[in-house]
């Protein structure tokens, strides 16, 4: 076995020329499209996507998305910005608040909070975080987290039904994001560009029909460390690489560490490596600087989140295999492969 | 005294009824739940809800941990050991 520290690198120039050559194949071949729409958030993952997207595609045929809705910060409204100025593509914004109101998205959000906080109203932020997953034995409980004006924040387990109805009210966020760009996609004839990378595509970090849905998904490969290293290369903008990944879902600042990975992303990285390469626990807790039983609760829990999460990769299941169907979906597949 | 055998058989009942959709797959009372998948993380904050409201009492955010909460036995025990306290 390498050293750790080499584990995750890669050969940035290849690693990216592979990429652009296989979009380009994608979508004009394969998905016969003219471009492709990305919906930026500022973050990491979607800036490397649109600079991918632009050296594939040319940047006249790429159509960036700025999204934001009564919760989102500024600053992801400020660098998706900055990011399409210095690719010099289109970006057009759509502020979805009034789509998420018509569909009661905040109004089920805050039943769902009173349950619990029954003083929430106006002036208050709130986030879902779950307890570090190497603190101890813990159960893996959500935790609610409100802040009144005040500032003082508290924070409490979740209910289950409160649990439920506030995840299946914030997901209509992904959705309606999701839905936005394929009124742009179709109205351009363009793909969608999906940005999860490995963690969140190997973890199921993703909303069904949400941003789970794409054409394609050109970073789906690659641990998050290494879409850094490839956001250096493509000279994506300092202050998105040093951004701390969010969910940007909720109102209070929330890293997806709290959200959903229990961990940072620079230690689930060397897990997820460490545990598809059957790499033995001490080994990878030495490259992660945590301990073998610690590394060994994240390798359950890695398998446990694949189990539980399956249904989100599974497309819609049939009673009997429509094989002329099947056969030309394995065909495309292996066509989007052959470059 | 608590009924040690009537709580084992509602912590089984509501696990069979909301977890084991395959009816043909009886669990063990020693079965773990959480690293076979059994339950998953909304599964446990369901059947913490259940049995909070069932038994009438609140876990400690301590208390919440696998060692306590992992197959039926173990659930067991803790309810009992907590509601003779």
């Amino acid at each position: 076995m390498s050293k750790p520290q080499n584990w995750l690198k890669i050969e940035t120039t290849s690693e990216i020329e592979k990429i652009v050559k296989v979009i380009h194949h994608q979508v004009k071949t394969v998905l016969r499209k003219k471009g492709a729409v990305i919906a930026v958030s500022g973050g990491i993952d979607s800036s490397v996507c649109a600079a991918l997207c632009t050296k594939a595609l040319g940047k006249e045929n790429i159509l960036a998305l700025s999204l934001p809705e009564r919760d989102s910060s500024s600053d992801s409204i400020r660098l998706g910005q900055q990011l399409a100025e210095l690719l010099e593509i289109k970006l057009y914004k759509e502020d979805i608040t009034p789509i998420l109101k018509g569909a009661k998205c905040y109004e089920l959000q805050l039943e769902a909070i009173r349950q619990i906080f029954p003083e929430y109203g106006e002036g208050w932020k709130l986030k879902v975080t779950l307890p570090s997953i190497l603190e101890n034995d813990r159960l893996n409980l959500s935790h609610l987290t409100v802040q009144g004006p005040t500032g003082i924040q508290k924070s409490s387990r979740m209910p289950f039904h409160a649990y439920l109805q506030l995840i299946a009210a914030t997901n209509l966020k992904q959705r309606t994001r999701k839905m936005t760009e394929y009124l742009y996609a179709d109205r351009f004839n363009y793909a969608v560009c999906g940005t999860p990378n490995r963690l969140e595509y190997d973890q199921g970090f993703f909303v069904k029909l949400g941003d789970g849905s794409a054409d394609f998904k050109p970073i789906a490969h690659l641990y998050k460390s290494q879409v850094y290293q490839l956001a250096e290369a493509l000279g994506i903008p300092e202050e998105i690489r040093k951004r701390q990944p969010t969910t940007e879902t909720f109102s209070l600042p929330q890293t997806q560490e709290e959200f959903y990975f229990s961990l940072p992303y620079e230690q689930m990285d060397i897990c997820l490596y460490g545990f598809n390469h059957n790499i033995p626990s001490s080994e990878t807790a030495q490259a992660a600087q945590l301990t073998s039983e610690q590394v060994e609760r994240v390798y359950k829990d890695i398998e446990k989140k694949r189990r539980i999460t399956l249904g989100l990769h599974l497309p819609p299941l049939l009673i009997e295999s429509v094989d002329e169907i099947n056969d030309l979906i394995q065909s495309a597949i292996r066509q989007s492969k052959e470059v | 005294m608590v009924d040690q055998q009537n709580i084992q058989n509602t912590v089984r009942d509501f696990i069979q009824k909301n977890f084991i959709f395959d009816t043909s797959n009886a669990l063990a009372d020693d079965e773990s739940l959480l690293g076979t998948g059994v339950i998953d993380s909304t599964g446990v904050l369901e059947l913490i809800g259940y049995l909070e409201e069932k038994f009438q009492m609140t876990f400690e955010d301590s208390e919440l941990v696998s060692e306590n909460f992992d197959s039926i036995l173990k659930i067991t025990a803790f309810l009992q050991k907590k509601l003779e306290k």
